[in-house]
């Protein structure tokens, strides 16, 4: 009787896996359709975190896209804020507002502008796209939620890069002052920025203990693996009294072979030609 | 006549507002001793958050806290605040947040700390953001209005106050009123026509000697008017026409930059109306530095004889 249940659960969670997977790729199609269409933007890092911002926003996140301000909503700030067509892949797949209106991202005449705007596009908590100010906004959400006792959760997501500016660590310091254990943020690893390989940019490294060091929750997992991300997230409902931190180790471009960890698609698109050979490479992938 | 800092003025109120208002939250970096914030963190200590030395990430807190449906007053000395300029204008700013910036230790007035301390540029940078208020209280009764219209207004305001004291220039009917120019004197009807006329625009911490000024000029036969800016933006460009039409001459003050504070907002909205008109902008034009308050501000031309002479050569 026990294994049974045992066994069902492992079934269902099998599952859940796939059907985030599949999400997953359709939301890769349509990164590389969006952009390809918008002839700028930032693929290497939308591609990188797509996995994550699925399952946050197909799992994990309590939100309702046909009432987007619901005051006791989870909250996700997207504080790099250039793998915005993540996230906008994302709201428009649940519902924010029509997938069509994803291919007139940077249009002047569009409501999703190359970076995210507050109050303009439906789920988009912020403006962010100036690099280390999001985790702060997070914070500052994370400790409205504990005020009111709705205890809501933020989540948050930083890039490698962004984890250089100053603001982040001063955001370190602080959350771990009050203790927020309601603040889950994921760090996107792919160890690429603008001028080169984070390594030799500016290394970040040993970097799980420097979040140790300021007093977080700390867990590195592998960015793409859905099982995983699923898991350390569940996880963090077991360790009170601290914010969360996840490493997450991902590639950039991944899905893509051709762009996976170029750090030239950090901000290029592809061209017509490129995308197809993309998208059917993504399509044509195992789940 | 009482005679109190508006720092002061704005710790006192915070903290008696926050009495009936369960969202208003304050913020510090390591200056609530200075910012006066005191009584509200002893009384209201779960509602009260102590950065340490870190105002971007204050400022950017502030902000999560306004988008979590607080009312957050964010306090430090005014340079410190615009000395994250860029954190102001994302995550306030863009992102609309119902954030009150509380600017201290406004002007050369401070004293002896140097210019380091000294918000000088603060007005300047804030002005340019778009949906930014600015507002700065000439005395306590001002100040106490002017705070608790930011409490109540919902999106960024930017409150200016005073490390030193300033005298009152209002009595207990005073009425706030946002957006509009207190005439705090009117010249007296022109008994000669060849007198001059000037209407004066002060802010701040330097309204009350301009106020003095004024009223020395007029026995020596200068008709003058005294405009209080309290909100500095939006500007009341109306009164600001209307005395530029009366009066042909505009003389501001204000211990800030003469660039990009009121002097600018009133020169702006002077020049491209096409009435023809006179504007001095009396201000800070060059680094402040340490010294009494007093001795700066008479080396800085805001002693009552030196905007005295000011006007007069001005006028001339």
């Amino acid at each position: 009787m026990k294994a049974a249940h045992a066994h069902n659960a492992f079934k269902l969670e099998d599952e859940e896996v796939k059907r985030l997977k599949e999400i997953a790729k359709e939301l890769r199609v349509w990164i590389i359709r969006m952009l390809t269409e918008a002839g700028s933007g930032h693929p290497g890092g939308s591609l990188s975190a797509i996995d994550i911002l699925t399952v946050l926003y197909f799992h994990t996140l309590r939100h309702h896209p046909n009432d987007p301000n619901w005051p006791v909503r989870d909250r996700f700030i997207l504080s790099k804020g250039h793998g915005v067509p993540a996230l906008y892949a994302c709201l428009a797949k649940s519902g924010y507002f029509p997938m069509e209106d994803l291919l007139t991202l940077r249009k002047a005449t569009s409501i999703l502008q190359g970076h995210p705007v507050a109050q303009t596009v439906p789920g988009v908590e912020a403006s962010t796209g100036s690099l280390g100010q999001g985790l702060s906004i997070a914070q500052g959400l994370a400790l409205a939620s504990k005020m009111d006792g709705t205890h809501y959760r933020v989540f948050s997501m930083i890039g490698d890069g962004e984890t250089q500016e100053g603001q982040i660590w001063e955001a370190a310091m602080s959350a771990a002052k009050w203790q927020l254990e309601n603040l889950i943020v994921f760090l996107d690893y792919n160890k690429g920025q603008i001028d080169g390989p984070v390594k030799e940019i500016m290394d970040l490294e040993p970097l799980a203990s420097k979040w140790a060091a300021f007093n977080w929750d700390v867990q590195e997992i592998d960015g793409h693996d859905i099982k995983k991300i699923l898991d350390a997230i569940e996880r963090t409902r077991a360790i009170p009294g601290k914010p969360h931190m996840i490493i997450a180790h991902t590639i950039k471009g991944k899905g893509v072979s051709f762009m996976e960890g170029k750090i030239e698609w950090h901000g290029k698109t592809p061209t017509k030609e490129e995308a197809e050979i993309a998208i059917r490479e993504i399509e044509g992938s195992a789940i | 006549m009482a005679h109190k800092a508006t720092r002061s003025s704005f710790g006192e109120t915070i903290a008696k507002l926050a009495e009936k208002d369960s969202q208003i939250v304050v913020l510090d970096a390591d200056l609530g001793k200075s910012t006066m914030t005191g009584e509200f963190a002893k009384k209201f200590p779960d509602r009260y958050f102590e950065f340490g030395i870190a105002e971007q990430n204050m400022i950017g807190t502030a902000s999560g806290l306004a988008l979590g449906g607080k009312t957050p007053f964010a306090a430090s000395f005014a340079c410190f605040l615009v000395g994250r300029y860029e954190t102001i204008r994302m995550s306030v700013s863009y992102s609309i947040a119902n954030v009150k910036l509380v600017g201290t230790h406004a002007g050369i007035g401070i004293g002896e700390d140097g210019y380091s301390q000294m918000g000088v540029e603060d007005i300047a940078l804030l002005r340019s953001l778009p949906n930014f208020t600015i507002l700065q209280p000439a005395d306590d009764r001002e100040a106490q209005a002017a705070v608790t219209w930011a409490s109540i207004y919902k999106g960024p305001v930017y409150l200016r106050f005073t490390r030193q004291k300033v005298q009152d220039v209002h009595d207990d009917h005073y009425q706030f009123k946002f957006g509009k120019g207190d005439i705090l004197k009117t010249a007296s009807p022109a008994k000669e026509s060849s007198k001059p006329r000037v209407a004066i625009f002060a802010t701040g911490g330097v309204v009350y000697n301009s106020l003095k000024a004024a009223e020395d000029l007029e026995k020596e036969g200068i008709l003058s008017t005294v405009v209080n800016i309290h909100t500095i933006k939006p500007l009341d460009e109306a009164l600001v026409l209307e005395l530029a039409r009366t009066h042909k001459n505009i003389v501001t003050v204000e211990d800030h930059s003469i660039i990009g504070g009121l002097g600018s907002a009133v020169s702006e909205t002077v020049a491209e109306s096409g009435i023809p008109t006179k504007v001095l902008r009396l201000g800070v034009k060059e680094f402040g530095y340490s010294g009494s308050p007093e001795d700066l501000y008479e080396n800085f031309g805001f002693s009552i004889p030196k905007l005295k002479q000011s006007i007069l050569s001005f006028l001339k």
